[in-house]
């Protein structure tokens, strides 16, 4: 190091000197040290540590009629149990996926044919489909039809028409049914979280 | 001014002054500042929208005093405000009222800029400026609609915030963050609160300089050329004063009728319902002075390319603001004012009745023609901005300028007496 500020040195390449070694470390360090320093001060918008604490929600299925819908709350958001008609089972199984713009198969998106157990969140802005009731406007896939901008879903809750661009999704951001948060914990009851 | 033995007063100013330059700055920027001495009406509404911002933030800290920003009692606090707090429903209304009104005169504000090409150079960053306070209010008055934490306060947060989940891979992750949870919650409604709090402040840093920039240079005028000398401007007391004053007046008349016989006129029924984070009204719309960017949301139901229609709707919106920065240099005429350009004075009222109808859409469910007319209304303001500005620059021939603002303004070039000096104060 010392022969980095040797005047001959300094000489043949003027701009590098011990000082500007100096300077450009000194500078790096700092800029990391305010950059840990903020990091806290930001982190603390992102979900506290009660609010992550997966919150349980244990729904017994036993009263929901064949072809009822009931909504349940988790995380601060619904959860929408179909109890779903053959027709409606039929209906969603024999569809031609790649026609779909969230190509999923409908055995992907239930344990049991009979339960489809989704997050009743619009995938486009985040509004609640209507569907739930039995007066509601279903749509014309008897799915959910969400009355914010007009998205359509089908009875397994995948996207058919309309600006959404994703499926409505399983509890947990899952992909498959086998992967999302709930579970049957015996044949009529549900554990969600 | 050569008063050899001054009053106490004027001892004081000048012991002030000698150590810190108020007085001296407040008479050179508001007292004698010249100003071109032909501004319309049309040039009242810059000073308005700085009133309103006063009106805003002092209305705002009152009711600050008296709000809870928690999820289990904003609604029932502003509730209390509207029945039990002295004159609570009085300044509730006028800040709820207050917001339509400064957005009503900060969208004259802006057309009128439009229309006279005040940002034209060399008033690019004064516009520039202008802009950025523009989005500062869109995102202030969005947050405090949160607020009253009803109905349409609830899924209006919703809907907003889910802008963020179209931007691809971190586009959930950022959500999550604005909400500090799953949804719109407890944390939500704090950390807006803060906010809304925070960024009229940060306005009026803008505004201030806003201001510096206006005043180097001096306000644009009807004919938009620039003044030349001293015959061609009058100093802004008592002329503008007085004419502020006096639109003043007229303006708190009209607010005025709003605060005390249609407080909610401009509101949504729906947000005196309690939040439901379990039920979405049936028809959400965004306050009206948010309606054209939420048309042109809307009208976007196709991919663009590889986009998705819901990012590229989520682009447009936002682009409808944005591309108003480029527009010093979009346009290509040399020539401010719309007075002296044939085509361009008439091609300027396309955009308004295409913002206008951009307004109509977001009021209405998109269904049939609303769809169909949302999705011609954006492809046009998009037109307007890119092509119809550069390219009527380039093929309109202006009509010739006046010589000077005092030729035209008096006529023929004839001076007045005492001419060639700045007009006297009465």
């Amino acid at each position: 190091m010392a022969d980095v500020a040797q005047p001959s040195v300094t000489e043949a390449h003027p701009g590098e000197t011990r000082r500007d070694f100096l300077l450009l470390t000194a500078g790096a360090i700092g800029g990391v040290g305010v950059a840990a320093t903020i990091w806290p001060f930001v982190d603390t918008l992102n979900p506290a540590r009660d609010t992550l604490a997966l919150s349980t929600t244990e729904v017994d299925l036993a009263p929901i009629q064949i072809g009822q819908r009931l909504t349940v709350a988790w995380r601060g958001q619904p959860v929408f149990i179909a109890h779903r008609t053959p027709e409606e089972i039929k209906a969603a199984e024999d569809v031609d996926i790649s026609q779909l713009r969230d190509p999923q198969k409908d055995s992907d998106r239930v344990l049991k044919p009979e339960w489809l157990i989704i997050v009743g969140v619009c995938t486009h802005l985040g509004c609640i489909p209507l569907g739930q009731k039995t007066g509601d406007d279903r749509g014309p896939y008897g799915g959910w039809f969400c009355p914010c901008h007009g998205s359509i879903y089908d009875t397994s809750g995948r996207i058919r028409q309309g600006p959404a661009p994703l499926n409505l999704r399983l509890p947990g951001q899952a992909e498959q049914a086998s992967e999302a948060l709930y579970k049957f914990t015996s044949d009529s009851v549900i554990t969600i979280g | 001014m050569a008063d050899t033995r001054p009053g106490a007063t004027a001892r004081i100013i000048r012991w002030i002054d000698y150590r810190l330059p108020f007085v001296q700055l407040l008479n050179h920027e508001l007292n004698e500042y010249p100003t071109p001495r032909n501004l319309s009406y049309w040039w009242n509404y810059g000073s308005l929208s700085g009133i309103m911002l006063v009106v805003m933030i002092a209305s705002g800290v009152i009711l600050a005093t008296q709000y809870t920003p928690s999820s289990d009692l904003a609604f029932d606090s502003v509730e209390r405000i509207m029945r039990d707090v002295n004159y609570g429903w009085f300044v509730r209304y006028v800040h709820m009222n207050g917001g339509s009104m400064f957005f009503a005169i900060v969208y004259i504000h802006l057309f009128r800029g439009l229309y006279y090409g005040s940002y034209k150079t060399p008033r690019e960053l004064l516009w520039i400026l202008g802009v950025i306070i523009l989005l500062l209010l869109i995102a202030t008055a969005f947050m405090g609609y949160v607020l009253p934490w009803g109905q349409m306060s609830y899924w209006a947060a919703t809907v907003i915030t889910n802008l963020f989940s179209a931007i691809p891979l971190v586009g959930p992750g950022i959500v999550t963050f604005l909400w500090g949870g799953f949804a719109v919650g407890d944390p939500t409604l704090h950390r807006f609160y803060a906010l809304h709090y925070l960024l009229p402040f940060i306005i009026v840093a803008v505004v201030l300089l806003h201001l510096v920039a206006l005043h180097r240079h001096g306000s644009n005028n009807p004919l938009g050329i620039d003044h030349k000398g001293p015959q061609d401007t009058i100093p802004f007391h008592p002329y503008y004063t007085i004419k502020d004053l006096f639109g003043l007046t007229v303006f708190l008349l009209i607010y005025a009728f709003f605060v005390f016989y249609a407080p909610n006129y401009l509101g949504e029924p729906d947000n005196y319902i309690p939040a439901n984070p379990m039920q979405t009204p049936n028809h959400i719309v965004p306050e009206w002075y948010l309606l054209p960017y939420y048309a042109i949301l809307r009208s976007i139901t196709f991919p663009i390319l590889f986009i998705s229609s819901k990012l590229a709707g989520v682009i447009l919106a936002f682009s409808s603001i944005l591309i108003l920065f480029f527009l010093p240099w979009l346009d290509t005429s040399p020539v401010r004012s719309a007075r002296f350009r044939p085509i361009y004075k008439w091609v300027f009222w396309l955009l308004v009745i295409d913002v206008i109808a951009l307004g109509w859409v977001g009021a209405n469910p998109p269904e049939g023609i609303v769809v169909t007319v949302g999705q011609i209304a954006t492809f046009y303001y998009f037109i307007h901005m890119l092509i119809l500005f550069p390219l009527i620059g380039k093929l309109e021939r202006p009509r010739p300028l006046p010589s000077s603002i005092g030729a035209a303004a008096l006529g023929g070039g004839a001076r007045l007496g005492g001419a060639g000096a700045p007009m006297a104060k009465p």
